[in-house]
């Protein structure tokens, strides 16, 4: 495996502001749902934000947690798909082909994260949103899954680049949205193969810890917050 | 005992069971009518889901799977009515079975038509169902054998053929009988499934090897079917779904909702057919007894189930086990124990409240029960998944409710066709040995 991709996400940084949520709508064409669908749960977050609430009012402690597809090396909703709309790729990385899905929601009933989308509805864009789709990034249609992949085509324009510029591919070059955006600088992406990347070196400290890590899907997402 | 219709001169029984064939009444039409509305009614709400996507339903995240899993379940486990009764009686030679067989089976290949459709009424891309079979494609594409979905279809196609076999072989005698005598079109039909029936020695011992074998054969696969239904569940790590149990559980709760079927069935066909004494208390009494034992055994597997879980405390799996007992679904599990155990219980244990009456009453509590079970068992778990943030619940639309109850109305349509159209009891078994026949 040349690259093995993983992201480390700093929740003592983490501020809750939920622009990574936006950058990755614009990334990645994610379908505006109305007030209504909103209200009924069907909102598409391929990241978004949790909240845990700890003590009683007036005394609030609010934790938040940003949760995406946590690319698990032993992903449970790979065995399930009864057509491999979803597997895993050379890199590590747990891909969801669209055109293959067909919708048996198996995938998401077995992810533990609950970070699988489905599209209810042939997707939609208020105007004027609907003229700025990413050319990089397919647009779903009605009755497939989806979700984070980690920014899989910002993977292959970096190595591109890389490649047309003869040199290999640093730490740091590949950014998906969500880190892009990060006001607080909460969230890092690179490939846990290198040793000395950033984000091999969060996933070795002391405050790294994956979640629900006992269910052992060893996910490549990891979380950096001080153990009390 | 009352007369047993093997008591009866052969050529009343052939009278008796040949009649329903011939001739519709205003009620049969008016019936088959309004099954048939409720059924397109059912098909167009399909339709309309299909146009507009599955966002009609009441499913959205975390609770993906919802009514038409529950149905599939549901009917999948209706349909063992007819394998179990009829090949567990068959093999051990239970003299009562003749007039029962054929309904169950009947029952048995219509429940697994409506159920197999449930899988597709629930794809996000319906059009491409076809894409979970094994077939040659210029892709090389091959459905992912590792999934229990795949195992569900291999298990549900190989119950379907067998148990259309399984109906038609005792089928065959009847059909040459019906051949002799009948309007043009229908000789036509029955001489084409006799497939040249003459009734000779050796045709009535392969047939009596071949329904021997089907039998065995069946009864692996009606098990092996629900079990592959529940590791559905089972194979995936959702709380409460995860369970070693769920196999059995499953195969239990099955033939439980099947019996009941059968049951319902019976008492409608013996009110309208008028077949008083084909169909007697006896009949009535050994299903009824049959069924006090599956409720028993159904509330040791749900008690055992329960209690571990309960006892065990693990956090992830006692928010689902609140969720079913004390919060928003304690209503259903509730209901669910008293349909299927206290009521039963009553009417089925206490031998003086034990007639054909009761026995309907407690058939029908009992579908209604094992419907719930399985909305207790899919619902509850997906509405709380394991990171407590995603909860949600989750409330059934027009359209999931119309197509559960259009598969009522194709069940009921069925089979008031099929019983147009075939004897509903077998008219040969009840056939005296050549040595002392009569005529």
């Amino acid at each position: 495996m040349e690259h093995r991709w993983g992201m480390a996400i700093d929740l003592d940084r983490c501020t809750g502001c939920e622009a990574c949520v936006v950058a990755c709508h614009a990334e990645n064409n994610l379908p505006v749902s109305s007030p209504e669908q909103a209200g009924k749960g069907r909102t598409d977050h391929w990241i978004r934000i949790d909240r845990y609430y700890e003590g009683e009012f007036p005394d609030v402690k609010v934790k938040y947690m940003p949760v995406l597809c946590q690319h698990c090396d032993d992903a449970p909703c790979e065995p399930v798909c009864p057509v491999y709309a979803t597997y895993h790729n050379g890199e590590g990385l747990n891909v969801q082909v669209y055109n293959r899905c067909v919708g048996t929601f198996y995938c998401a009933n077995n992810c533990p994260y609950t970070v699988r989308y489905f599209n209810w509805f042939a997707p939609e864009w208020p105007e004027p949103l609907h003229l700025q789709h990413n050319p990089d990034v397919s647009v779903r249609v009605a009755g497939v899954m989806e979700k984070c992949t980690f920014c899989i085509h910002r993977i292959k324009r970096s190595k591109q680049d890389a490649a047309r510029d003869g040199r290999a591919l640093a730490d740091g070059d590949v950014q998906p949205a969500c880190v892009q955006s990060c006001p607080a600088e909460a969230m890092v992406f690179g490939d846990l193969n290198d040793p000395q990347s950033k984000v091999s070196r969060a996933a070795g400290s002391g405050r790294a810890t994956r979640l629900l890590e006992e269910l052992g899907t060893k996910p490549k997402v990891f979380y950096l917050q001080k153990v009390k | 005992m009352a007369a047993a219709p093997e008591l009866l001169p052969y050529k009343q029984i052939r009278e008796d069971l040949f009649r329903p064939l011939s001739g519709v009444s205003r009620r049969y039409v008016l019936a088959t009518c309004l099954a048939f509305i409720v059924g397109a009614a059912g098909l167009a709400a399909w339709v309309y889901q299909l146009r507009r996507g599955m966002g009609v339903t009441g499913l959205q995240r975390p609770v993906f799977w919802g009514f038409y899993i529950v149905d599939f379940v549901f009917w999948i486990g209706i349909s063992h009515a007819g394998t179990l009764i009829s090949a567990i009686l068959r093999l051990t030679d239970a003299a009562w079975r003749k007039p029962v067989t054929r309904a169950a089976e009947a029952i048995t290949v219509f429940a697994l038509m409506i159920g197999a459709m449930f899988p597709v009424i629930h794809l996000g891309r319906a059009w491409l169902f076809y894409w979970l079979l094994p077939y040659p494609n210029s892709r090389l594409l091959w459905p992912n054998f590792r999934s229990p979905l795949l195992w569900d279809l291999t298990a549900i196609v190989t119950y379907l053929t067998g148990s259309v076999i399984y109906l038609y072989l005792p089928l065959i005698p009847d059909m040459a009988q019906l051949a002799e005598h009948n309007t043009p079109w229908r000789r036509k039909l029955y001489r084409a499934l006799a497939l040249g029936w003459t009734g000779s020695d050796r045709e009535w011992h392969a047939l009596e090897r071949a329904m021997k074998l089907m039998a065995c054969i069946i009864l692996a696969v009606a098990i092996s079917v629900h079990t592959v239904v529940a590791w559905d569940f089972a194979m995936s790590i959702a709380p409460m779904w995860h369970s070693t149990i769920f196999g059995p559980y499953f195969v239990t709760g099955a033939i439980f909702s099947g019996i009941a079927a059968l049951l319902v069935a019976l008492t409608a066909l013996r009110k309208v057919l008028h077949l008083e004494s084909y169909l007697k208390w006896h009949h009535f009494n050994n299903l009824a007894k049959l069924l006090l034992l599956m409720s028993l055994l159904w509330l040791y597997f749900t008690l055992a189930e329960n209690l571990t879980v309960w006892y065990g405390n693990e956090p992830r799996e006692m928010a689902v086990f609140g969720a079913r007992t004390r919060a928003q679904y304690a209503p259903y599990f509730w209901t669910m124990v008293a349909l299927n155990f206290v009521i039963p219980f009553v009417l089925l244990g206490i031998r003086r409240l034990r007639t054909i009456a009761t026995a309907t009453i407690a058939a029908v509590c009992v579908l209604a029960g094992m419907w719930l079970e399985r909305f207790v068992i899919v619902v509850p778990t997906l509405a709380n998944p394991r990171l407590a943030a995603a909860s949600r619940g989750y409330a059934p639309t027009w359209v999931e409710i119309a197509i559960t109850a259009a598969t009522f109305a194709a069940m009921a349509m069925l089979y008031m066709i099929f019983s147009k159209l075939f004897p509903i009891i077998a008219v040969w078994e009840f056939k005296p040995h050549p040595e002392e026949d009569e005529d």
